[in-house]
């Protein structure tokens, strides 16, 4: 199809969406009137009853905990498809550790070297804080297991590009995944043995305000962290390891 | 100003549609869905707020304190997450097709095939 085809069809389709996603909006409560009564109940019965401060946290972990399941399990799942997508292909072949190849980084840059290996310790207590307070404030598992990783993205950035290639800990990071997807089931387990239920709360609500109130909320949020960290590195240190790979002219 | 969210949301849809149709690089390709995708962060976020009220975050406001509905940016959170994935298994199929064809131009890809 010529570009400029391609754009009429386009034209066509979008005007006709547009005008579809604009009757639809027109149908929802307007902008700052939305009344749905399951949120605000959720809103404030969470602290009286979780003792945590985080609504979203606790909706998160908690009264939403079995969604959150399969969404880790859908992470999990994507690490994996990465790893079988790009792991290495027939007729595919690791470039020979040869001297003669240049494989040195095109530019090597002393500020970027500097400023990375300074924020490593900074942006790595910054992830396990955002982690450890998320039944607390804004942030969890999710979010801290993100800032969990560009830590160790700023291990990468401060070291020689392919220096890394061997010393990968691609075994830790799966451990650190697979920890985290376990660790959340093996929770909520202990709530069908303790509580009678899947994914009941069995740890004391504690008080509100303190770093371990919201019950299991925190240990789900460990869980989630380690998962999001793990998988994440899975995933790039697969993406950046593409570099080392070449295809065989023959095939 | 109270359609004004709304309108955002429908113009990052449509403009990242636009990316996706017109585009010569699947790199560039992924960035325009996660445009798209952004425009459900947005209408879900817009869905819930509630005028004057707080984020669900009792740490420092009163418990009496009107906040924003917390379903909607718990529904965001793995709306979020969602996305992360997809970016990364399209991102993985573009090295593959780089790999097997030598471009990421999705036009030439199409002419190897056919």
């Amino acid at each position: 199809m010529s570009p400029r085809a391609r754009m009429v069809v386009f034209g066509c389709g979008a005007a006709g969406f547009a005008a579809l996603l604009a009757w639809g909006l027109a149908g929802l409560p307007s902008f700052g009137h939305f009344d749905g009564a399951y949120g605000q109940l959720l809103a404030h019965i969470t602290v009286p009853e979780r003792k945590a401060t985080s609504v979203i946290a606790v909706t998160t972990f908690d009264f939403r905990g079995f969604d959150t399941l399969g969404e880790e399990f859908i992470l999990f799942t994507a690490a994996v498809g990465v790893l079988v997508l790009l792991r290495l292909q027939r007729g595919e072949e690791q470039v020979p550790a040869d001297p003669q190849t240049p494989r040195e980084p095109v530019a090597e840059s002393l500020s970027l070297r500097s400023v990375a290996t300074a924020l490593v310790g900074p942006v790595l207590v910054l992830g396990i804080y955002v982690v450890a307070h998320g039944a607390l404030t804004p942030g969890g598992g999710f979010q801290g297991g993100v800032v969990l990783m560009s830590s160790f993205l700023l291990v990468y950035l401060a070291g020689s590009h392919l220096r890394l290639g061997g010393s990968r800990p691609i075994t830790a990071m799966e451990v650190a995944e697979a920890t985290g997807a376990a660790g959340f089931v093996l929770i909520g387990l202990g709530g069908l043995v303790l509580a009678g239920t899947f994914m009941e709360n069995f740890i004391p609500a504690g008080t509100r305000g303190s770093l371990l109130s919201g019950g299991d909320v925190p240990l789900f949020n460990i869980a989630v962290g380690l998962e999001v960290m793990g998988a994440l590195l899975v995933v790039l240190g697969e993406l950046l390891d593409q570099r080392l790979l070449t295809r065989k002219e023959s095939d | 100003m109270s359609a004004l969210a709304y309108g955002v949301a429908a113009w990052l849809f449509l403009v990242g549609l636009y990316g996706i149709v017109t585009s010569r690089n699947l790199v560039h390709l992924v960035v325009c869905l996660t445009v798209v995708q952004a425009s459900t962060y947005v209408l879900l976020l817009a869905i819930g707020y509630r005028s004057g009220a707080a984020a669900p975050i009792f740490a420092d406001i009163s418990p009496n304190r009107r906040v924003v509905d917390p379903i909607v940016a718990t529904l965001t959170l793995t709306d979020v997450v969602v996305e992360a994935t997809v970016a990364a298994l399209l991102l993985s199929l573009a090295v593959q097709a780089h790999k097997r064809f030598g471009t990421l131009d999705p036009n030439e890809i199409g002419a190897l095939r056919g």
